[in-house]
């Protein structure tokens, strides 16, 4: 790896002023530094976030779940109050990489990656999130933007998500069978005015389906339902008529365990 | 950059630049060779260990982030004379061939012995030993070992939950 400094400080505010110029925060370090490892990335500065213990926070708020963006996923995967608001979310969690990436990978590391068939993403479009960050926040309709892009300015700290907590919701994934990240995956939430669903891995960014929204709010079929999409992921490892028809058995089996 | 830590049960303080991974400071640094590399993409789980109980990754790990952790690595575990109750049901059940996968492998099976108890299914041990990779076995004799291990853990810990 290329030579760095690293700070690691204890405050939000430390940490906004020790990114400077070609800065990363790190998080649990399971892209980034395999990223830097390969030299895809190479960094000045690393501003560690594991120091600031606010950043590491689960608690009900109200009709939201706020989940620390340092919150690792083998956390959120066994915490009894995420247990007790989504069920669907703690699995989730508990489904992402292997034990290994799962005891060290954040929430806030995932979205702020936005990696296109990377979990979390499909869960905070489908229970419509709000990303919390040290300048503001956003929706999650406005914070992803394709492929690795989101709402984050250069040097913005992702500090919670908050999911609105549904009546019901579950998550299905078809993983690669490698690295387990999302060939597709579908998060189906049910909540009081109807159903938002979400998925990952078969576009190029997480998106909503609304085709099997208004399915499920009007108890239509969903046999036979395809994600229709102009921006079907295609690669060797599928290709988009297996992941449009992936979502669409990925969509059944969620709605199955709602 | 200093950092201290717990290594193997004992005090340490380990001096390297910011960029130093766990994996390559043990090796190279210490001359603890047993953590292998297998992949260095973090795919493989052969560089399997303990921080704080929990397996981890040494080789996308930075050593300058572990202050205050507690790090066991495969030569922590028990001696020649007296092998870990895991080590042991792997020699047992034959777990290992070329035995390269081994030191992450038994890393892993504890982790998963101290989450799921004595009783662990041989379903759930399959699944969570998704980020370990054998080219050898095949994995059957891993998954009993593992069983076996588990219950003799808890065995020797006298715990029957
Ligand atoms: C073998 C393997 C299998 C995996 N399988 C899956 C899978 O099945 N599903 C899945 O979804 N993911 C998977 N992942 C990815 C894993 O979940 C990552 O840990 C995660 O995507 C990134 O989180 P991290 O905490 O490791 O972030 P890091 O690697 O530390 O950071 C990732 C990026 O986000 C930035 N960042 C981190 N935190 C913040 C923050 N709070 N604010 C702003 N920017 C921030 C960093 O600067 C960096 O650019 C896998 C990874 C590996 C190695
Ligand atoms: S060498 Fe670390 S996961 Fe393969
Ligand atoms: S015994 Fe050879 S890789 Fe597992």
């Amino acid at each position: 790896m290329q030579p760095f400094s690293l700070v690691r400080p204890n405050s939000l505010s430390e940490a906004g002023s020790a990114f400077r110029g070609d800065a990363a925060y790190l998080a649990g370090g399971h892209t980034l530094i395999p990223a830097m490892k390969s030299r895809l990335r190479s960094v000045e500065t690393l501003v560690d976030l594991s120091r600031i213990p606010e950043l590491s926070d689960i608690a009900v708020e109200g009709d939201r779940l706020s989940v620390g963006a340092m919150a690792r996923h083998a956390r959120v995967a066994a915490s009894p109050v995420v247990h007790e608001a989504i069920p669907g979310l703690a699995a989730l969690a508990g489904g992402i990489g292997d034990p290994q990436v799962r005891n060290r990978g954040t929430l806030g590391g995932s979205i702020a990656n936005n990696d296109p068939a990377a979990d979390y993403p499909a869960a905070v479009l489908a229970l419509d999130g709000v990303v919390e960050t040290n300048r503001g926040s956003h929706a999650a309709e406005d914070y992803f933007q394709g492929m690795f892009a989101t709402a984050l300015a250069d040097g913005e700290i992702v500090t919670a998500v908050r999911f609105r907590i549904p009546q019901a919701s579950a998550y299905a994934k078809h993983p690669h069978p490698a690295s387990r990240y999302a060939l597709a995956g579908v998060y189906v939430a049910c909540f009081a005015e109807g159903h938002r669903v979400a998925v990952t891995g078969a576009t190029t960014g997480v998106v909503r389906w609304p085709a099997a929204e208004a399915a499920l709010d009007s108890g239509a079929a969903l046999e036979g339902l395809a994600l229709a999409s102009d921006d079907l992921a295609s690669d060797i490892h599928a290709s988009a008529e297996f992941r449009a028809h992936l979502a669409g058995v990925m969509l059944r089996k969620a709605a199955a365990s709602l | 950059m200093k950092t201290e830590f717990q290594l193997n049960g004992r005090a340490h303080s380990a001096e390297a630049p910011p960029e130093t991974l766990l994996a390559d400071y043990l090796r190279d640094g210490l001359g603890l060779t047993g953590t292998h590399i297998g992949c260095d993409t973090s795919q493989c789980g052969a560089c399997n260990v303990l921080v704080d109980g929990e397996s981890a990754k040494a080789c996308t790990l930075l050593v300058a982030t572990l202050d205050g952790a507690q790090v066991t690595t495969i030569e922590g575990l028990g001696t020649e004379a007296h092998l870990h109750p895991m080590q042991a049901a792997f020699r047992k059940a034959h777990a290992l061939q070329c035995g390269f996968c081994t030191p992450g492998m038994v890393i892993a099976g504890i982790a998963i012995a101290q989450r799921h108890g004595p009783d662990v299914a041989d379903a759930t041990i399959r699944h969570e030993l998704e980020g370990n990779l054998c080219r050898c076995t095949g994995y059957q004799n891993i998954v009993e070992a593992i069983r076996i291990g588990a219950r003799e853990m808890h065995a020797d810990a006298g715990t029957t939950e």
